[in-house]
């Protein structure tokens, strides 16, 4: 498959997640977020980073880059989209995603290893694990604990939208352990983890490979 | 006509703001006692040529719900919209 990862200036991840899609067989390219097309690209990856310098609030300005209307489009046409990190702050800001990513409940940056299950497998980026699997990926984010309305959260219970809970330690104190959520379409999927830095076990963790496996019929 | 106009951005009240607690505890251990509620937001200051000071109100109001900001974390107000000297 064709793998778009979207570069906006302050974007730190984006080889990561291009080496990610190229090391699971798919033809990788990057996209300038000033482009306004995603050069047929089967599946769109944000990547992590700190789009703007995290301006106002992080994603908020990024939302606004001319590429992401190619991104909604994308994602409207029920499409697979993946936001990473500063990539999920973004579709949560860009509304692609409810909720938003507040300010670590501890206030200090963390990066260290976590350990994440998966709760929902019909997504794309999920089909390649069975419910209940465990990945240990790295954060690295200074606003990632999740937070909406109650109802928000009810629904998204509801409707087993939450893809990805942190499993022992939540590292941001996010909403019912939240790392991971999906849109109702089921095809936009955002995470704070690192799957693209959990693909060799020699750095770690070969956990989140399968994230970029991308199985045909997704 | 030009307007000053000064917003003001809090974390929503009932979403924890851990800047504001750590404000409140390093305040305890200065010794100042009885300080509670602590929130820590924003100030955005800007100018706007506008017709009147409604339309500048407006202005500001719909840049504060679509970047200004976030509906699910933060409330906003406009503490000031005054003509420009």
């Amino acid at each position: 498959m064709k793998v778009a990862v979207v570069r906006f200036p302050g974007s730190n991840c984006d080889a990561d997640a291009w080496h990610a899609a190229r090391d699971a067989g798919h033809d990788a390219t990057y996209v300038w977020h000033r482009s306004t097309d995603l050069e047929g690209a089967d599946v769109v990856v944000l990547p992590g980073g700190f789009s703007y310098g995290d301006y106002l609030r992080a994603g908020a300005i990024a939302r606004f880059s001319p590429v992401m209307q190619a991104v909604a489009a994308h994602a409207g046409a029920g499409r697979p989209v993946l936001g990473i990190c500063n990539g999920f702050q973004i579709l949560c800001e860009a509304g692609l995603l409810p909720g938003a990513l507040a300010r670590n409940a501890g206030l200090s940056f963390v990066c260290r290893w976590v350990t994440i299950r998966v709760e929902a497998t019909d997504t794309p980026f999920t089909a390649s694990y069975r419910a209940g699997d465990r990945i240990r990926a790295p954060v690295a984010h200074g606003e990632g604990r999740f937070v909406a309305d109650e109802a928000t959260l009810d629904r998204l219970e509801r409707e087993r939208r939450v893809v990805f809970r942190y499993v022992g330690d939540n590292p941001n104190g996010a909403l019912r352990d939240i790392a991971g959520i999906t849109n109702e379409g089921r095809n936009v999927v955002g995470l704070m983890p690192h799957p693209e830095r959990a693909m060799h076990a020699l750095l770690g963790s070969a956990d989140g490979a399968a994230v970029f496996a991308l199985t045909a019929g997704t | 006509m030009r307007f000053r106009v000064r917003i003001r951005i809090t974390p929503r009240v009932g979403i924890l703001d851990p800047q504001g607690q750590a404000v409140e505890h390093a305040l305890a251990s200065l010794g100042f006692g009885g300080v509670g509620a602590v929130r820590v937001g924003r100030s955005i200051e800007l100018a706007l040529e506008a017709g009147t000071e409604a339309e500048a109100r407006e202005a500001a109001r719909r840049m504060c719900e679509r970047l200004l900001a976030n509906p699910v974390t933060e409330d906003f107000a406009l503490d000031g919209v005054e003509p420009a000297a």
